[in-house]
């Protein structure tokens, strides 16, 4: 599976050899967990472990959670009531569930900073960056439509709101919208489909993890120096790196018990703390929340779609270019969904030659900047929708498309980047002075 | 192994159809045909799976309702849920009505009078159920993303205001200000008497 030369799987009792002649899965699972992995990646490296354990999380607590849940208007609420008091543990279950997903998603935002940061994105690994992306938007998915399962108010209005977000595409938009509701407002049959796409995407989501894996274990790691593992030889490799496994398993497993200490300080004592108090509240298609605001994972990009109103110029030119047809509404919505997809397409926006921001000393300020930006947009994303939140979030929204679209092409050319490092062994030794010179030496 | 179809009895060679026609032979029409076909039959495998999810039987079945409105109030409105939506029906007051009519057009950022009875200008009287304007009923779905606005009143302009994203309605329902494209949407509707029907 490596692209890195390294010691592949030997089978050795006669049943290893007659099984690798046949399947030959013992030497696959050799290969992706023996993976040559650069010795020096730091404590930013633990979240693909964190994700993993998250989406096996998840799915669990969700198959036995659907056990006991009744995807129906007059019974959902109720169920979900039944599973927190009545259902042995159910309180439980749907408490790690619940934030669980809170989990997940402050995982996959550390780790699609730090590859940000690092330039894990480039060349070779812009696969590796688009298929995360695909598993970025498939969690969006997921999540959002878990969220509705409950059938609390937040859960009712967020889905109309979402879907309303179709609604805006010029022409097809509102038979898009039924298409998607099955019927004219947000109702049984949408509960009922998002109960049954609920249990279906996670299993996406593995699918592409598993091809995610693949692509990277082809590349394989980047790492904080952004300089690539040395191929001539076993031997050379051999000093660039160190196996997977035992090394960093436990290092990750490590990360995750004191990230699990927090979570599960969170679940028991205070597991609403994430979530909002009108989704104790059955849905009533009649009466809207004073201020519905999504998950907080969501915010950013929320914040991002209701920054562009008719009495932005940007949007008023779009208006006048197209004639009417991009209106304030469908504008939202592409800012809104231009907001990931600039994000996707970064390899192709950043021109700099240099991988790692370490040794990027512009590139660096910039995105500190950018993500002190999402957590400004997560919060004006929470505030109402007036001034001065609309101004923030307008500004917000511009320095997000600014850092993809303008800062990173240009900064390629302008900035004049530090010197690199030779070798990763060259800067783990830098770091980690080899106690023996002489065996250093004879390296 | 060279076929010999092209060999005709008395040894000479026959000229081929791909030679014939530059266009294609007959094995690239096979494989057209094929492919068409494989195509033909995916899309009507892969159509009802679409077509399952568009509203059903009982959905469509689309009931219209009527409403008795001779308690409402003046000055005050009620929400009847039709066909999964909300509908404002609101007995307007003299001050609302001056209020709606006394608006420059000019002013409106939706010219249309988004009245499926009445299609035209926006003005009140396109907008209002009866003569006297003393009617108004319509959805009480905001233009934008599909909240239920609060009414009563709210707002900058004394009509409605949508909580989600901050958009202004007049006492017409009339879009003021705020992301929402469009003027609250009136819905078919006949008045006889005191007995709206919707639909």
């Amino acid at each position: 599976m490596s692209g890195i030369p390294h010691d592949s799987y030997e089978p050795k009792s006669n049943f290893e050899k007659w099984l690798d002649v046949r399947l030959p899965i013992v030497g696959l699972i050799y290969g992706t967990i023996m993976i040559p992995t650069p010795k020096n990646l730091n404590w930013m490296w633990i979240w693909g472990i964190v994700l993993a354990f998250c989406l096996v999380l998840q799915i669990i607590t969700g198959i036995v959670l659907a056990m006991h849940y009744t995807p129906h208007v007059d019974m959902a609420f109720d169920s979900v009531e039944h599973i927190m008091r009545d259902v042995n543990g159910g309180w439980a279950l749907r408490y790690i569930h619940m934030n669980g997903a809170s989990l997940f998603f402050a995982a996959v935002y550390s780790h699609i900073f730090r590859g940000l940061y690092y330039g894990s994105y480039k060349a070779p690994r812009e696969i590796t960056w688009i298929i995360g992306m695909l598993i970025y938007l498939a969690m969006m998915a997921t999540a959002f439509m878990g969220y509705v399962l409950p059938w609390g108010q937040m859960s009712f209005w967020g889905a109309t709101v979402i879907t309303g977000l179709f609604g805006a595409i010029p022409g097809i938009g509102e038979a898009i919208q039924t298409w998607l509701l099955g019927g004219p407002a947000v109702d049984n049959a949408t509960l009922n489909r998002f109960f049954s796409l609920h249990y279906l995407l996670p299993f996406v989501i593995a699918t592409l993890v598993a091809v995610h894996i693949w692509a990277f274990h082809t590349t394989g790691n980047s790492n904080p120096t952004g300089v690539e593992v040395r191929r001539g030889s076993k031997e050379e490799v051999k000093k660039d790196t160190v196996p997977f496994w035992p090394y960093y398993v436990i290092k990750d497993l490590l990360a995750l018990v004191v990230i699990l200490v927090i979570f599960v300080a969170i679940v028991g004592f205070m597991p609403n703390f994430l979530g909002h108090p009108d989704n104790y509240i059955g849905a009533n298609p009649l009466s809207t929340p004073a201020h519905i605001v999504p998950e907080w994972y969501f915010l950013p990009f929320y914040a991002i779609l209701r920054a562009f109103t008719a009495d932005v110029m940007v949007v008023q030119i779009a208006s006048f270019v197209t004639g009417g047809i991009v209106d304030a509404k469908f504008f939202g919505v592409m800012a809104m969904f231009g907001a990931i997809a600039v994000m996707a397409v970064v390899p192709w926006l950043d021109t700099s030659s240099v991988r790692s921001g370490k040794y990027r000393p512009m590139f660096k300020y910039f995105f500190w900047i950018l993500v002190l930006d999402f957590f400004v947009l997560m919060w004006v994303g929470a505030m109402p929708a007036e001034p001065p939140y609309s101004t923030i979030s307008l500004y917000a929204s511009f320095y997000w498309f600014g850092y993809f679209l303008i800062i990173l092409p240009l900064l390629g050319v302008l900035e004049k980047p530090l010197p690199v490092p030779d070798t990763i062994e060259a800067d783990f030794d830098a770091h980690y002075p080899p106690k023996d010179a002489d065996a250093s030496a004879a390296k | 192994m060279p076929r010999n179809w092209g060999v005709q009895a008395n040894g000479e060679k026959h000229v081929s159809h791909s030679d014939d026609h530059a266009a294609g032979n007959r094995r690239d029409f096979l494989y057209v045909a094929t492919a068409t076909a494989g195509a033909v039959t995916a899309g009507a495998a892969i159509w009802p799976l679409v077509d399952q999810m568009n509203p059903s039987a009982d959905v469509r079945a689309l009931a219209s309702i009527e409403v008795d409105v001779a308690d409402i109030e003046v000055g005050t409105q009620i929400t009847v849920k039709w066909r999964g939506k909300p509908v404002f029906i609101r007995r307007r007051s003299a001050a609302d009505i001056e209020l709606a009519r006394s608006t420059d057009l000019a002013d409106l950022p939706d010219s249309d009078s988004r009245n499926a009875n009445k299609p035209g200008d926006a003005t009140d009287a396109n907008r209002a159920m009866d003569e006297a304007g003393e009617w108004l009923v319509m959805m009480g779905v905001c233009t934008h993303l599909g909240c239920v606005p609060l009414g009563d009143g709210a707002g900058d302009f004394g009509g409605w205001f949508c909580p989600c994203h901050g958009s202004h309605y007049d006492a017409a329902g009339r879009i003021r200000k705020g992301p929402a494209p469009e003027n609250l949407p009136v819905p078919v509707a006949v008045m006889n008497g005191t007995i709206v029907k919707l639909g």
